[in-house]
């Protein structure tokens, strides 16, 4: 078996589940579920030691080799943390989510979506190809939309699924750009290969738009600042779901993204700037504001941004090595994105085990509102426990893993601050400061988080269940994160060595992998960091003491200036401004279409005429004119002005029969007598059809019209006639080449006939005279059809008189 | 002689485009009707007016006038008959189902 059927049996498995769903019967249908990725995660461990070693694994199966793309799994340090976040993860997910969902719920959907999703996400890690990447980004898009949607009878579900789905499929077309922008450059699909080669294409005029566009994707798919809005909507999902998409995984792989490009576009300073700059702004916007949430799963959406916003400046930090190149003194700069894993793993371990508490809390009590809850320390003593341990992970406390990746990220900030390249200097200084008070808002929230929920008073009056310990089942994934989180804190470099160090080795190429990696140590001396977080355990506790003081300062953001409100009235204004312009164009009045196109016609084919300079005026090879013919013509021009102006419909169709006479009478002298004779036939028919239908229809009127209206249409006609003639002209005077016509005089030799114009109808092009027939036999049925058959309006068969 | 011909069909188009731009179903159709007579006027001009004998072998004549736009012409006119007599029976029924003959009142159903 290699990786890239191990990324097809979720799908796999989700096709099977909807059948035996029905087989299964009593039996819940998520333990089936529960094997996939348990089987996977135990699959994918069994690489570490070959990736500790420092080997990666590639497999390709062709997929499309005529355009380059192939289906190459890749693993290397950096997609196997990913891939066993997603299987770990996802299998303590499924375990709590047989307890949480109730068998009534539609489960076999759940869990189809859920597998979906979990086979789209280990393809987004585990894939070389970037077009096979950009087909798994999609899919995880569209399964995410409907795990979001789950309980699809919610107006919010919806809502907050069609935004997600909105911002990320955006992100994800202008990374596909990106991606197409990069074969252009590289002419390869596989990322390692466009890793090897971009060095020498950073000139490209391409490289910077590349650069941007693949920053968007990876920015609205990880809730960066300001794309962060779809995230808290989100919430709306069932809390696994929540837990295993928007904190462990999903909002992974926008950052997964980074990672993985940082050796592509690593050492510019416009990717240090932004991916720092939007990673800290985020960081901080998103904890400022998890504080004025009052829904605990509000609060961790925004507590879930704000630490991908600190996962994302590391990344940033880190990738200043890149500038350098290899040497003893970059190596420093590294360490940021060892903390930036290191902080990745942690953080979806102490958040999905606060997801699943507060899922708990929910559960057990029937509401999420921090004004409701309070006191269930005493009643539900293991819940508060993980809830503890995640909060304080979160806050960056020992012994809890959250504490050494912190204390890293304000290494990394404080190193980079003293750096004077990319106009640090002048800015530096402010990076380690934004750092420090976006981490006190962080362990602001996550007090309030523990002590609101679980301490204070207990009012049962609010709840609309007496609070109680949940089933141990539902217990089970919690507290296996939570002893991650603590194990973690005790054994940091059993992750470091085997696993991170590798990852650094993928994203540092030109490093030699020895010198990269920090050894982690929960002691680290008296330091700055320390020091550090010594004044945001002080500040941060007098913050919460004062909390009702100082809480106003919200109400200096009203709802209404925010992102959330400017995306639903730029979508409600898209919709109203293109049913007003499709409106005011599509009036259902045929004369407006009729205009339009001659419109067209005239500004496209006048337009050509003028620009191409075809205009060619000349009588010289004209033949004579008779009398006759003068005659006639005055005739018709005659006939045809006074249409016009004809007073009663009766003139109008003698007119036109003179019309139709006058050119029997050209036939004629154009010596086509076929043609002559058809034509008073079918003109004698026509006339008579005209003047019996208009027996039946009123009386025709004058036309009011505004005088304006009419100006244009007579404008419009005036332009239509001069260039129909204009081309004529042009083209009667520009012959390129002689007719063909000499051949069909033949006619005798070849089809037996001395009627030239017969032989061709019946003989030569004999194809064109059937179907003609066919279009006279088809108007014939239609005409009786017409006038035969009438059906009511209603049910009602009104018999013909 | 071409020259006139086509100067002709000219405004032939523009009178048979103004009558399509109108309010009345019968006018919309018989500007029809005048635009199929200057295509076929434009056709016969088109393939040349030179003298020539009739297309008929066994005349006398050594050169004839061009048979082929003859024989586009006559399928034309052929087809362009079926279609004015489809376009007048569907204009009277039309009129006799909705009682208008108005094409700014003919407006379709509205989908909301």
């Amino acid at each position: 078996m290699t990786v890239n059927f191990a990324i097809l049996i979720p799908f796999l498995a989700a096709a099977i589940i909807p059948f035996l769903d029905k087989r299964l019967g009593r039996v819940h249908i998520g333990w089936f579920a529960l094997l996939i990725p348990l089987g996977l995660f135990i699959y994918l461990a069994s690489f570490i030691p070959n990736i500790a070693a420092g080997e990666t694994i590639i497999h390709t199966l062709e997929w499309i080799p005529s355009y380059d793309i192939h289906f190459t799994a890749y693993v290397d340090g950096l997609s196997l943390i990913l891939g066993l976040l997603i299987t770990g993860v996802g299998a303590l997910v499924s375990l709590y989510s047989i307890y949480y969902l109730s068998p009534e719920e539609s489960l076999k959907h759940f869990y189809l979506y859920l597998l979906l999703f979990m086979g789209a996400m280990l393809g987004v890690v585990f894939s070389d190809n970037i077009m096979v990447l950009y087909v798994f980004w999609e899919l995880t898009s569209i399964s995410s939309f409907l795990l979001i949607a789950f309980w699809y009878h919610r107006k919010r579900s919806r809502e907050g699924a069609q935004k997600s789905l909105l911002i990320t499929i955006s992100g994800g077309f202008a990374m596909l750009v990106g991606f197409i922008m990069l074969y252009a450059m590289t002419g390869s699909f596989s990322i390692r290969e466009i890793i090897s080669v971009i060095s020498e294409h950073t000139d490209h005029p391409l490289f910077l738009p590349a650069m941007l566009l693949i920053l968007l994707g990876a920015f609205t798919k990880s809730a960066q600042f300001p794309f962060h809005i779809w995230l808290p909507d989100a919430m709306e999902a069932p809390t696994p779901v929540s837990a295993y998409l928007h904190s462990a995984t999903m909002v992974k792989a926008g950052i997964y993204l980074v990672a993985r490009f940082t050796p592509v576009f690593g050492g510019e300073a416009l990717w240090f700037w932004l991916v720092t700059g939007v990673g800290l702004f985020t960081l901080f916007w998103a904890a400022f504001h998890a504080v004025k949430q009052v829904d605990l799963k509000a609060m961790l959406a925004y507590s879930t941004v704000s630490q991908l916003g600190m996962i994302m400046a590391m990344f940033g930090i880190g990738s200043a090595a890149l500038h350098f190149g290899y040497s003893t003194e970059s190596v420093v700069y590294t360490q940021a994105t060892f903390a930036a894993l290191f902080h990745l793993v942690n953080h979806s371990t102490f958040k999905g085990a606060l997801f699943m508490v507060i899922g708990i809390v929910d559960h057990e009590v029937g509401t999420r509102d921090v004004r409701r809850l309070g006191g269930l320390v005493s009643f539900m003593p293991i819940t508060f426990t993980i809830a503890m341990i995640g909060s304080f992970s979160m806050a960056g406390l020992p012994p809890f893993n959250g504490f050494l990746s912190k204390e890293m990220f304000f290494t990394a900030a404080l190193n980079i601050s003293e750096l004077s390249i990319y106009s640090l200097d002048t800015w530096g200084a402010v990076i380690p400061v934004v750092a420090w008070v976006a981490s006190v808002f962080t362990f602001l929230y996550s007090m309030m988080i523990v002590f609101k929920t679980f301490f204070g008073p207990y009012q049962e009056e609010k709840l609309e269940r007496p609070a109680h310990e949940p089933p141990k089942g539902m217990l089970i994934a919690p507290v296996m994160l939570g002893l991650t989180v603590v194990g973690l804190f005790f054994f940091p470099n059993l992750l470091g060595d085997n696993l991170l160090r590798p990852a650094m080795a993928g994203i540092f190429p030109s490093f030699p992998e020895a010198e990269l990696g920090v050894e982690i140590y929960a002691w680290h001396g008296f330091n700055t960091e320390l020091f550090m977080t010594f004044g945001i355990v002080v500040v941060g506790l007098l913050l919460y003491v004062t909390l009702k003081y100082w809480r106003g300062v919200y109400v200096l953001f009203p709802e209404r200036w925010s992102f959330n409100a400017l995306y639903s009235y730029a979508l409600h204004q898209m919709e109203i401004r293109s049913r007003t312009a499709t409106k005011s164009y599509m009036t259902g009045v045929l004369r407006d279409y009729l205009v339009y196109i001659y419109f067209f016609f005239i500004l496209l084919i006048g337009g050509a005429l003028v620009y191409t300079g075809a205009i060619n005026f000349s009588i010289t090879e004209n033949a004579p004119i008779t009398p006759y013919e003068w005659i006639i013509a005055g005739v018709m021009f005659i006939a045809a002005i006074s249409i016009l102006f004809a007073k009663s419909r009766l003139t109008a169709i003698l007119l036109n029969g003179v019309l139709g006479y006058s050119i029997a009478v050209f036939f004629v002298l154009f010596r086509a007598p076929d043609l002559a004779l058809t034509q008073v036939v079918i003109e004698t028919v026509t006339t008579v059809l005209f003047l019996v239908s208009y027996h039946f229809l009123p009386e025709w009127e004058r036309e009011h019209d505004r005088k304006r209206r009419k100006g244009l249409h007579l404008l419009i006609s005036a332009a239509v006639g001069t260039i129909f003639a204009t081309i004529a002209l042009a083209v009667h005077n520009g012959k390129l080449f002689e007719s063909i016509s000499h051949f069909y005089e033949n006619s005798y030799e070849l089809a037996g006939g001395r009627n030239i114009v017969n032989s061709i109808l019946g003989d030569f092009r004999a194809l064109d005279t059937m179907l003609e027939v066919v279009v006279l036999l088809i108007a014939g049925v239609g005409v009786y059809t017409f006038i035969k058959l009438k059906l009511g309006k209603g049910d009602q068969r009104l018999e013909d008189q | 002689m071409e020259t006139l011909i086509i100067i002709l069909t000219g405004v032939l188009v523009s009178v048979a485009t103004y009558l399509i731009l109108s309010k009345s179903v019968i006018r919309v159709i018989l500007g029809t009707a005048i635009l199929s007579h200057a295509a076929h006027l434009l056709i016969i001009t088109m393939g040349g007016l030179k003298t020539g004998g009739v297309p008929i072998l066994d005349n006398g004549h050594d050169t004839f006038t061009d048979a082929l736009p003859q024989a586009l012409i006559l399928t034309s006119i052929v087809i362009s008959f079926a279609v004015t007599a489809i376009l007048l029976v569907l204009a009277l029924r039309t009129y006799q189902e909705l009682g208008t003959d108005n094409l700014e009142k003919l407006r379709g159903f509205y989908d909301e």
